[in-house]
C-alpha cells in the first residue's frame, strides 16, 4: 500500500501493551535483517505493566553525528539518521554515551553502531516501517497530522525535548495527554533533589481490594 | 501400551522442541521471493491477515497484508514470526513407530505401512471390544474442512460415539450460555461496533496479550471518549489505563454481574421496551438478584462497593456499549453461568442487534467458532446440528448417504473420553491437533491414561508431548501447507492459503485421513480430492441449519475480505451484526431477531456457587492461570519458534507483594506452588499488579514446567469446561 510523503512517525507509549510486535518486526527489516533497533522496557514491572518503545527520534542536529570522532553517522536529505558507515565507524561507543534518547546500539561483533533508520528500505518506497505497520496498539504510528489528529483527539504531537541545557528537536513525535501541559524532563533537577512533580500512586490493587486474611 | 520412551531425553535431541532462528535465505537481504501470499496467521482467534514471503517451496518471511480490514497489517509478535515454524529441523517428515531400540525411541517406517497398520489396529480394538472402544480427539486449529472431516470420518467411518475437541478447553461455556440466550453461538457483532461504543465491559479477558489487535479497537474507542471497565484478578496491559478496574476474586463473576444488575433494577437503568419486547424471563431474573445488593456482591466478589456502584452507574447510564468476555469468566466449574450473568447485564441495557451496542467472547483458538460448528464436538453436526435430534440426525444422514440409525448418538467430551481411557473402556485413540498431556488439567491424571492405551495414532506435524506417547506418528499438515476455511472472533468466515507443500512423506491431513479409511475399506464418503470439494459438501451439510453456510464460496470469501455467516444462498452477502431489528431466521421465521420460535432473547437465572475448590487452611491461596503474549496454547509450534521462546523463557509464578513479604520472598527466588494434585517450582515475580490472594502462571509449558499438574479437573454441568480459573494451593519459598 503506497503512502503519502507527508507521512510523519509519532510514539505513544501510553499505548505500548509491551508485546513486542516492534522488536519482532524490526529484525525482519531488510537492512538488518537478525537484528532489532527498537528497545522496549518495562518502566517498572513491580509496580506496573507499563511499557516503552524507543525507535531513533531522528534529530535535527543529531548529538550521536556531533560527537563522532570519525564523521561515521550521516542524515539523509529527507531526515533521517543512518546507521554508522562502516568504512569510517570505529566503534568508540562515544554516539552510544551521547545519545540522550539511548538509541545507538554498539554492535561488537561487526564492529559496528547500528542504530533505527525508520526502515529507510521501506519508507524510501512508499512503505509504512515495519514496526509501525505491525504494532497492534498503535503506539507506533505511521501516518499524517491530520490522521494522528482525527485519531488521537486526547492528545498532542510534541517534537522537542529538553536535557539539562540541550532542547532537541526531532523528526519524530511523542504524543502527550492534551489535558496536561508539556513537561520538560529535567534530568539535572532530579539528581540529588528529588524528582519535581507528583508522586504517582502506582499500588492500585492496595487501595481498591477489601483487605482480607489470606492465610 | 503408550509408555513413553524411556529417555526422554533422546527422544527430545532427536523430535524437539528445539527453539528455531532465521538462517540462510531468511537472513539475506535482497532476495526476490517467488510468491507473496495472502493468507493469515495460524495462531489466535482474530486470524489476522497475513502475506507470506514464499522462495523454493519455503516460507521466508512475511509482508504485512494492509487490505486486510480487521488488522490493517497490525500483528503480535507470533504473528511476526509464525514463519519460522517452516522449514524447521523438528519437522516430522516420516511416519515412525515405537522402537525402543531405535534413537528417540522411535523407528522411521514407510507412510503406507503405518496407515495399514493404523487401520488394522482401529480395527482389532473395535471387533474385541465395540466401535466406540475408539476414540477420536481433534482441535479447533484445523480448518472447516477438516474439523467437518474428522465428525464426519468418526461417525460415518469408525463408528463410534467418541470424538471430541480441544474448544472444549476454550469456548464451550460462551458457546452454551449463547445457545440458552439467544438461540444462537456466535459473537454478536462485528469489531467495528466497539469504536462506536460509549462504555466498554471487559470481564476476564486478557486482551493484550491473548487478543492483542482488539486492544487497538478499545482504546481507539476510548480516544472517541469510552469509557473502560476492567475486570480482572490481575493489572493486564489493557487494564493498566482503564476508567475503572474491578479486581476481582477469582471465581466470583456471576455474583458481580448479578450484582451489576441488582443496582440497575433499583435505579432503574432498564430498558422496558426491549425487555417486554424482545426478552423473556426477565421477572425471574430480577427476583434472583434482589438479593444481591452493592453489600453482599463486594463481600464475595472483594471489589469495593464503591467500584460496584461507579461501574453499574456507568454501565446502567450508556446509550451504547459492547460486553466482551473470555476465559477468564468462562474457565469455571460454572461457566455457563457466568457468561449467563454477563448477557442478563446485556439483555437489561438493550444495548444489542444495533450498531455500537454489542456483545462477544473473544474466541481463544485460530479457528475456535467454525471450528465448533461443523460436527467435531461429541454432541454436534455440522451446522451446528444437535445429535440428538431426529430432524437434524436424518438431514446429515442423507447427506452422508447412511441412514440416520446408522449414525452414532452423543460421545463425551475430552476429558470424560479420558476417564473413560483409565476405565479401560476406550482402549485406542488417534489424535491431530491436541496436546492434551500439556493442556488438560490435573495433567498427570492423563499421563497415567495415555500409558492404559492399547494402541494410540497421532497426526502432528511436531512430535508434541502427547504424541511422544504414541505406537504410530502420521506427519500431518502445517498451516501454511493446506488450504481451507476459518471463521474468526466476529464469525467471519475467512480462507488460508496454501504456501508451500508439505515436506517429506508429509500430507495434508485430510489425505491421512481418507488413507485411513481406505485402509479400512470404508472408502465411501472419503474420496474428496481438495478442501473446495470438502468444503461444497459442507456447505450442503450446513444449509438450512443455525450455522449456515451454504451461501459462502471461497471466491466470496476473496472478494469480500471474508462473509460473516449465516449467509443462506450465493445472492446474501452475510450476516456481519446479529438479532438486527426486522432480521430473518430460520428458528423464529420472522417472528422476531432470537433464534427461537417466538423470536425472543432468554434471560436466565444465575446463581452463584463458590469454586469447586476453595480455599481452607491447609490450601490458603488461589491459583489462576492463563496465557503470555509470545507463546500459544501448549506451545507445540510457539516453543520451537526462538524469537518467541527468547521473549519469555520459561513460566514464573506471579505474586503480590504483600504475600512475597509474608513467605519472605524476593522478585526471582525459587518458590513451590502445591495444590492436592501436584507441585511445581518456579522462580517468582513479585509484583503490585495481581491480587494478594491469588497467583498467576501461564500455562504453556510441559512436564515439571506445566502449572497443569496442579489445576482441577471439576468442569461446568453444562458445558464441561474445566476449572483452569481457580484452584486451592499454597506457596513455599525453596531453601
Amino acid at each position: 500500500m503506497p503512502v503519502p510523503d507527508q507521512n510523519e512517525f509519532f510514539m505513544d507509549p501510553n499505548r505500548c501493551i509491551g508485546c513486542q510486535a516492534c522488536v519482532q518486526a524490526c529484525s525482519e527489516c531488510e537492512t538488518h535483517k537478525g537484528y532489532s533497533m527498537i528497545h522496549l522496557d518495562f518502566v517498572d514491572r513491580a509496580h506496573s505493566v507499563q511499557t516503552a518503545p524507543v525507535v531513533c527520534m531522528h534529530c535535527d542536529s543529531p548529538t550521536c553525528a556531533e560527537v563522532c570522532p570519525a564523521d561515521a553517522i550521516k542524515k539523509t536529505a529527507d531526515g533521517v539518521v543512518q546507521t554508522a558507515r562502516k568504512a569510517r565507524c570505529i566503534a568508540c561507543n562515544n554516539c552510544v554515551l551521547a545519545c540522550p534518547f539511548g538509541v545507538p546500539k554498539m554492535k561488537t561483533d561487526f564492529k559496528l553502531m547500528m542504530k533505527c533508520d525508520m526502515c529507510y528500505d521501506r519508507t524510501s518506497e512508499g512503505l509504512k516501517p515495519m514496526c509501525a505497520t505491525v504494532c497492534p496498539s498503535q503506539a507506533l504510528f505511521f501516518g499524517t497530522r491530520e490522521q494522528i489528529e482525527l485519531l488521537r483527539p486526547r492528545s498532542v504531537p510534541t517534537n522537542q525535548f529538553r536535557f539539562g541545557e540541550q532542547t532537541i528537536n526531532t523528526k519524530v513525535s511523542m504524543m502527550l495527554p492534551k489535558s496536561g501541559k508539556a513537561e520538560y524532563v529535567d534530568v539535572t533537577q532530579a539528581m540529588g533533589e528529588g524528582v519535581l512533580g507528583k508522586t504517582i500512586s502506582l499500588n492500585i490493587l492496595d487501595g481498591i481490594y477489601n483487605e482480607e486474611s489470606t492465610e | 501400551m503408550a509408555l513413553l520412551p524411556e529417555n526422554l531425553l533422546a527422544t527430545e535431541q532427536r523430535f524437539g522442541p528445539h527453539p528455531a532462528y532465521s538462517t540462510g535465505a531468511r537472513l539475506e537481504t535482497g532476495i526476490e521471493p517467488d510468491k507473496l501470499v495472502k493468507t493469515h496467521c495460524c495462531f489466535c482467534g482474530q486470524q489476522c491477515g497475513i502475506q507470506l514471503k514464499v522462495k523454493d517451496n519455503e516460507v521466508i518471511g512475511f509482508e504485512p497484508w494492509e487490505d486486510f480490514p480487521f488488522n490493517r497489517g497490525m500483528l503480535c509478535p507470533k504473528g511476526v514470526k509464525r514463519y519460522l515454524q517452516g522449514g524447521h529441523p523438528d519437522r516430522l517428515l516420516h511416519a515412525y513407530q515405537r522402537d525402543p531400540a531405535a534413537a528417540g525411541g522411535f523407528c522411521e517406517m514407510a507412510y503406507d505401512e503405518a496407515i495399514e497398520r493404523v487401520a488394522t489396529e482401529i480395527q482389532r480394538i473395535q471387533t474385541a471390544y465395540g466401535n466406540d472402544a475408539f476414540g477420536v480427539l481433534t482441535g479447533a486449529s484445523l480448518t472447516t474442512e477438516k474439523a467437518y472431516l474428522m465428525g464426519k470420518f468418526a461417525r460415518m467411518c469408525l463408528k463410534t460415539a467418541n470424538i471430541d475437541y480441544n474448544g472444549r478447553l476454550c469456548m464451550v461455556s460462551a458457546a452454551a450460555a449463547n445457545k440458552k440466550a439467544f438461540g444462537i453461538d456466535r459473537a454478536a457483532n462485528p469489531w467495528s461496533d466497539i469504536l462506536k461504543a460509549e462504555v466498554i465491559w471487559i470481564s476476564g479477558a486478557n486482551v493484550a496479550e491473548c487478543a492483542p489487535i482488539t486492544t487497538n479497537y478499545v482504546w481507539q474507542a476510548r480516544e472517541y471518549g469510552a469509557k473502560i471497565i476492567v475486570v480482572d484478578p490481575r493489572i493486564t496491559p489493557i487494564a493498566r489505563t482503564c476508567d475503572l478496574f474491578l479486581p476481582i476474586k477469582p471465581g466470583r463473576d456471576i455474583a458481580l454481574f448479578n450484582g451489576i444488575l441488582h443496582l440497575m433494577i433499583e435505579n432503574d437503568w432498564l430498558d422496558h421496551d426491549f425487555i417486554s419486547r424482545h426478552a423473556v424471563g426477565f421477572e425471574a431474573v430480577a427476583a434472583h438478584v434482589r438479593d444481591w445488593n452493592p453489600k453482599k456482591t463486594a463481600e464475595v466478589t472483594g471489589i469495593s462497593e464503591r467500584a460496584i456502584r461507579q461501574a453499574a452507574e456507568w454501565w446502567g447510564q450508556s446509550k451504547s456499549s459492547f460486553l466482551l468476555h473470555a476465559r477468564g469468566i468462562e474457565h469455571h466449574s460454572h461457566g455457563v453461568q457466568n457468561c449467563l450473568g454477563a448477557i442478563n447485564m446485556v439483555l437489561a441495557s438493550g444495548r444489542i442487534g444495533r450498531e455500537g451496542c454489542g456483545y462477544a467472547t473473544i474466541t481463544g483458538q485460530a479457528n475456535g467458532q467454525g471450528g465448533r460448528e461443523h460436527g467435531q464436538k461429541c454432541d454436534q453436526l455440522p451446522g451446528a446440528r444437535d445429535i440428538s435430534n431426529p430432524e437434524h440426525r436424518a438431514y446429515v444422514a442423507g447427506v452422508w448417504g447412511i441412514t440416520p440409525e446408522e449414525l452414532p448418538q452423543a460421545g463425551v467430551d475430552a476429558y470424560e473420553m479420558f476417564r473413560r481411557i483409565d476405565r479401560g473402556e476406550i482402549r485406542g485413540l488417534l489424535s491431530i491437533c491436541f496436546n492434551p498431556k500439556v493442556s488438560l488439567p490435573d495433567n498427570n491424571f492423563i499421563t497415567r491414561c495415555l500409558e492404559k492405551l492399547d494402541f494410540y495414532v497421532a497426526i502432528d506435524f511436531f512430535l508434541n508431548e502427547t504424541a511422544q506417547h504414541a505406537d504410530v506418528v502420521l506427519p500431518g499438515s502445517l498451516h501454511e501447507e493446506d488450504e481451507g476455511v476459518v471463521t474468526q472472533i466476529e464469525g467471519r468466515v475467512i480462507k488460508i492459503n496454501k504456501a508451500v507443500d508439505p515436506p517429506g512423506d508429509a500430507k495434508q491431513d485430510w489425505r491421512v485421513i481418507q488413507d485411513i479409511a481406505k485402509a479400512l475399506g470404508r472408502e465411501r464418503g472419503f474420496t474428496f480430492s481438495s478442501p473446495r470439494e470438502i468444503f461444497d459438501e459442507l456447505r450442503i451439510a450446513s444449509k438450512g441449519g443455525i450455522a449456515d453456510y451454504s451461501g459462502i464460496t471461497y471466491e466470496k470469501i476473496e472478494k469480500q475480505y471474508g462473509v460473516f455467516w449465516p449467509c443462506p444462498s450465493e445472492d446474501h452477502p452475510g450476516t456481519p451484526r446479529l438479532f438486527e431489528p426486522g432480521s430473518w431466521n430460520p428458528i423464529a421465521k420472522g417472528t422476531g431477531p432470537y433464534y427461537f420460535p417466538d423470536g425472543r432473547a432468554r434471560f436466565n437465572v444465575a446463581p452463584y456457587t463458590p469454586p469447586a475448590e476453595d480455599v481452607d487452611d491447609e490450601y490458603p491461596l488461589m491459583l489462576t492461570t492463563g496465557r503470555v503474549v509470545s507463546q500459544y496454547l501448549s506451545g507445540t509450534q510457539t516453543r520451537r519458534i526462538g524469537p518467541l521462546v527468547d521473549q519469555y523463557p520459561e513460566p514464573l509464578i506471579e505474586m503480590h507483594p504483600q504475600l512475597a513479604g509474608k513467605l519472605a520472598i524476593a522478585n526471582g527466588d525459587l518458590v513451590t506452588v502445591e495444590s492436592r494434585r501436584g507441585v511445581i517450582t518456579l522462580p517468582a515475580m513479585v509484583v503490585t499488579t495481581i491480587r494478594p490472594d491469588t497467583v498467576f502462571v501461564p500455562y504453556h509449558w510441559p512436564g515439571k514446567k506445566s502449572i497443569n499438574q496442579l489445576t482441577i479437573s471439576a468442569q461446568d454441568p453444562i458445558s464441561k469446561i474445566p476449572e483452569y480459573k481457580v484452584c486451592a494451593v499454597r506457596v513455599r519459598k525453596e531453601k
